[in-house]
């Protein structure tokens, strides 16, 4: 049962031979036996999940239920959930319970879907590996000597693990996309604005968005629709209706022109991942799209703006982790100074403090020009490429990493080796496009993604491509051995 | 050497919104500790700001009051420094791309000499809140209850020459805002704080000499006597041999002095940059016209009006239009009294003193408008003298009720019957027939003066009621006989 996708289960509960109890039962018992392994969940919340999912069973046999209602999910521990713990993976908000929820959450809940509890995370969402959490790394179950990938590892891990039904993520320049690449699941980054911010952690405000971590794309159209929607509490949101994702995914992918991006194809790429996604495209091609080859000329400055910009953002967003009103503080300070210096240092782990001090480098008085607007002017640059790239095409395609999962610490003393992971996606975040990635033929063994990206709020052509090639395909049914 | 001074000022307007410029939560002052602060006032992790509209159409209002460009596109910028009382670590302000941009307000000055001082620029900010120090026995406490008020920001420039006329420059300031109703111009409560940039030169130099902020002074009184005091110090230094350095300093009133906070170096570096939480504000012309539809008469129009229409003095306009509520007090009253120039005569007169020794303020007076007024058209018709109508003043001050209930309960109905006033004259003839013979026999440009014994005389003796032209009139008519 636990093998079933989302829309498998919703059927069987739809038809009366599940109920959402039995479900949620089931997987707290899987995490219960199985995540030790991972260390994918921070919090299982058990009894509330038991309750809620009651609750959908209750809404079911009154006639009021969704597709969500009764499937157990789990939260991304950086969106805020009322009375639960929300860690963002640091030390800084280990004994932070949320006074409220975000609204992903919300609407989730509004829409029936049962919280499991939250997941792991690379602290405050800076990390390739999930190795920067301050609960501990997770592990890919693939091949639990290698990571899932970060920021959002735990909710990779704990899907791909088949240790919940889907999960939301946040992706600020490949945290959804990259450990969905490699733990051989399915991750949309939407368009930015589609899904609120509000009672998202920041920390690249600029470039943050949530999505969701699922088994298909048929999945992911039933999760987007739940999560997505215009909030007046988030500025940023976007005030246009949700399309009808699932009634799109059945659309045929013939005459769709594939752009296939020459600058993500060349060096760097380990052959095994090129050869994969040069299978999906063989596949797609199969179904009748049209291959093309497109270029991104500004592509190769994507990673250093990034690596100004999202810093420049976070040094601002986590000023306001001071001691003060909530998160740690450290003990008998002697003065104001010593309280923030000794909290935030006590609190804070090593990639995070890097990143707040290239950060606050990059906006100082006469670095401003040369760091900050520079960056804002690749922005630009890149949306460009992308807009000139969509000319020739309907949807962009890539490998969405350069290559499978790593070694648990082979990269943990390299930050630029680890920045380099999210070079084919970090791009999307930049220009705000929508991006997910789905399992190509595995490598060695190890899941492999391929990444699909759309112009602004195309979202429904995305999942439609990569549900007409799940039709085909059964690389994302693969399970990793021990949690089938 | 002959020195020059200086001064250019920032003023801090809080706008007179209900709810706080990027919460919901109410502004308003002197609730208990922290019990208007939301999640967004509190910077809890993952909230997010939103603009309030009516800030924004406060902030447009005061462009066009000062006629100046208002952008069509303005940015909120994040202005990065911890302090305890700014829950996120940085204020949400606007740096590059204000809302107002470059516009001018013309100040006068006593000689009724006119000078026009710009306005470089206002930006809408967040204020912070406040860190109490009492209290709490060496700990400070924070209150949030402020922190998220919206704060029109004006700076001028550095176009002031003297304390005196920074400070006719800040009451303009303070008399637009009040009168475009966007800031309550409550003082004491920080509603309209102000902070000076003073520096001095050699008379006759071009460039700028390195000046000094003065923080957070607010009350008008209080900025003439930091900047005069600061501009002492600051040719003190000089004509020591020494140098005047860039510092932020903070005027005590207690001491009358001002003393050094921080230095440059000290200075925090606010790494600004675009608030990605908020998009750019873009205001249309359709905007533009709405707020400008809704603008009340602005001072200077008004005090022009007040001359043209009531025949005022320019003193008296000047005096009766510098708050819009006092212009409003006495377009009431004077509609009723029938008579402006005397209706003028008593709001600035009898009323502002007793305004001025109760405290209390226009709005509040225990005499109303409406009240006035009448109390003026009972001496414009004759029914009691303005000697009296000082008494019936303050009985009503002390609640006794109307003018014409005081008239009639105290019996004050001025004597106008000529028969009744001749008796009182001939009475007061017959008494003193010393008086009559000098009065007559001398100069008749002594005369006028020594009438007034016969006047006080007869007024005494009808208890001030009798009408004092006819009294004049009987008098002069009997005397010259």
């Amino acid at each position: 049962m636990h093998d079933k996708t989302l829309t498998q289960l919703a059927a069987a509960m739809s038809a009366g031979e599940l109920s959402s109890v039995e479900l949620t039962h089931l997987m707290l018992q899987r995490i219960a036996a199985q995540d030790a392994a991972l260390n994918s969940f921070v919090s299982v919340t058990e009894e509330a999940a038991l309750a809620q999912a009651k609750v959908a069973d209750e809404r079911r046999a009154a006639g009021d239920a969704g597709p969500l209602t009764g499937i157990p999910i789990a939260h991304k521990d950086i969106f805020c959930t009322q009375d639960v713990l929300t860690s963002c993976g640091s030390r800084m908000l280990e004994n932070f319970i949320a006074p409220y929820d975000a609204t992903v959450v919300a609407n989730l809940q509004a829409a029936g879907a049962v919280m499991l509890g939250k997941t792991n995370m690379d602290e405050f969402a800076m990390g390739s590996s999930n190795e920067t959490s301050y609960f501990g790394p997770v592990r890919n179950p693939w091949d639990t000597e290698t990571v899932p990938g970060g920021s959002s590892g735990g909710s990779a891990a704990a899907v791909a693990a088949r240790l919940c039904v889907a999960a939301t993520g946040t992706d600020t320049g490949g945290s959804i996309r990259q450990p969905a690449a490699l733990t051989g699941i399915t991750g949309l980054k939407p368009t930015y604005g589609r899904c609120s911010r509000w009672g998202m952690v920041a920390f690249a405000s600029s470039l943050d968005q949530a999505g969701p971590m699922t088994r298909s794309a048929e999945d992911a159209a039933l999760m987007l629709a739940g999560m997505a929607g215009f909030d007046e509490r988030d500025s940023t949101s976007a005030q246009r209706p949700v399309d009808d994702y699932a009634a799109a995914l059945s659309n045929p992918v013939k005459g769709v022109r594939i752009g296939v991006v020459q600058e993500f194809m060349g060096e760097g790429l380990a052959a095994g991942v090129a050869s994969s996604v040069t299978a999906a495209l063989d596949e797609l091609r199969r179904l009748g799209a049209e291959i093309v080859e497109v270029s991104l000329p500004n592509a190769g400055l994507s990673v250093p703006a990034y690596y100004v910009v999202a810093p420049a953002e976070c040094s601002s967003n986590l000023a306001r982790f001071d001691g003060v009103r909530y998160g740690h503080r450290c003990a008998d300070p002697s003065d104001l100074e010593d309280l923030y210096k000794r909290s935030r240092s006590e609190g804070f782990g090593p990639e995070v403090k890097r990143r707040i001090m290239i950060g606050t480098y990059a906006l100082s008085a006469g670095y401003y020009d040369a760091y900050y607007l520079k960056a804002q002017k690749v922005r630009q640059l890149i949306a460009k490429d992308f807009r000139q790239a969509f000319e020739q095409c309907d949807v962009i395609a890539s490998p969405t990493t350069p290559d499978t999962a790593f070694r648990l610490g082979d990269k943990a003393d390299d930050p630029v080796s680890m920045y380099l992971q999210d070079i084919y996606t970090i791009a999307v975040n930049l220009a705000g496009l929508p991006a997910l990635s789905i399992p190509a033929p595995a490598s060695g063994g190890m899941p492999v993604g391929l990444q699909l990206i759309g112009e602004v709020f195309d979202e429904a052509r995305l999942l439609n491509v990569a549900h007409q090639l799940q039709s085909v395909t059964d690389w994302h049914q693969q399970a990793p051995a021990g949690f089938e | 050497m002959q020195w020059e001074t200086v001064i250019g000022l920032e003023i801090h307007t809080q706008l007179a919104t209900c709810s706080k410029i990027f919460s919901g939560s109410s502004t308003a002052f002197g609730a208990a500790p922290n019990t208007q602060a939301s999640l967004i006032d509190l910077a809890m992790p993952g909230v997010l700001p939103v603009l309030n509209r009516d800030a924004v159409r406060m902030a447009v209002r005061f462009g066009k009051a000062i006629d100046a460009q208002v952008a069509e596109r303005s940015v909120f910028a994040r202005k990065n420094y911890f302090y305890p009382d700014l829950p996120k670590g940085y204020q949400i302000s606007q740096y590059e791309l204000p809302i107002v941009g470059e516009g001018a307000v013309e100040i006068r000055l006593e000689d009724d000499v006119c000078k026009t001082v710009g306005v470089t620029r206002a930006h809408l900010e967040e204020d912070a809140g406040k860190s109490l120090h009492e209290d709490f026995q060496g700990l400070t406490g924070i209150d949030l209850n402020r922190a998220g008020t919206p704060l029109l920001e004006i700076v001028s420039e550095p176009d002031m020459r003297s304390a005196r006329e920074a400070v006719a420059y800040a009451k303009k300031i303070y008399q637009i805002v009040t009168y475009i109703g966007i800031c309550d111009g409550n003082m004491q409560e920080g509603s309209f704080r102000m902070d000076a940039n003073v520096s001095i030169r050699p008379k006759g130099q071009a460039e700028f000499g390195t000046r000094a902020e003065l923080k957070n002074i607010n009350s008008f009184r209080f900025l003439e006597k930091a900047i005069n005091f600061e501009v002492e110090r600051q040719i003190e230094v000089l004509e020591d041999g020494g140098k005047v350095v860039q510092e932020t300093r903070l005027y005590d009133a207690n001491k009358d002095e001002t003393r050094s906070m921080r230095s440059k170096e000290e200075a925090n570096d606010y790494r600004y940059f675009p608030d990605p939480d908020l998009l750019p504000v873009e205001i249309d012309q359709a905007f533009i016209d709405e707020v400008v539809a809704e603008m009340p008469e602005l001072p200077d129009a008004r005090r022009a009006r007040f001359e043209a229409g009531y025949g005022l003095s320019a003193y008296d306009a000047d005096v009766l239009t510098s708050s819009r509520t006092q212009a409003n007090y006495f377009e009431t009253a004077a509609q009723i009294a029938g008579d402006a120039k005397l209706t003028a005569n008593w709001v600035m007169g009898e009323l502002a003193a007793a305004l001025n020794k109760t405290g209390a303020e226009i709005d509040d007076s225990p005499v109303d408008a409406p009240a006035l007024g009448q109390l003026v058209a009972r001496i414009s018709d004759n029914t009691i003298s303005g000697k009296i109508a000082k008494d019936v003043f303050a009985a009503m001050w002390e609640g006794e009720g109307s003018a014409d209930a005081v008239i009639e309960a105290k019996g004050l109905k001025q004597i106008t019957d000529s028969g009744a006033i001749e008796a009182l004259v001939d009475e007061v003839l017959a008494a003193n027939p010393g008086q009559v013979e000098n009065y007559r026999a001398a100069d008749p440009a002594k005369q006028p003066k020594m009438l007034g014994f016969f006047v006080g005389q007869i007024m005494k003796k009808s208890q001030g009621k009798a009408n004092p032209q006819q009294v004049n009139a009987l008098l002069r008519q009997k005397l010259g006989a």
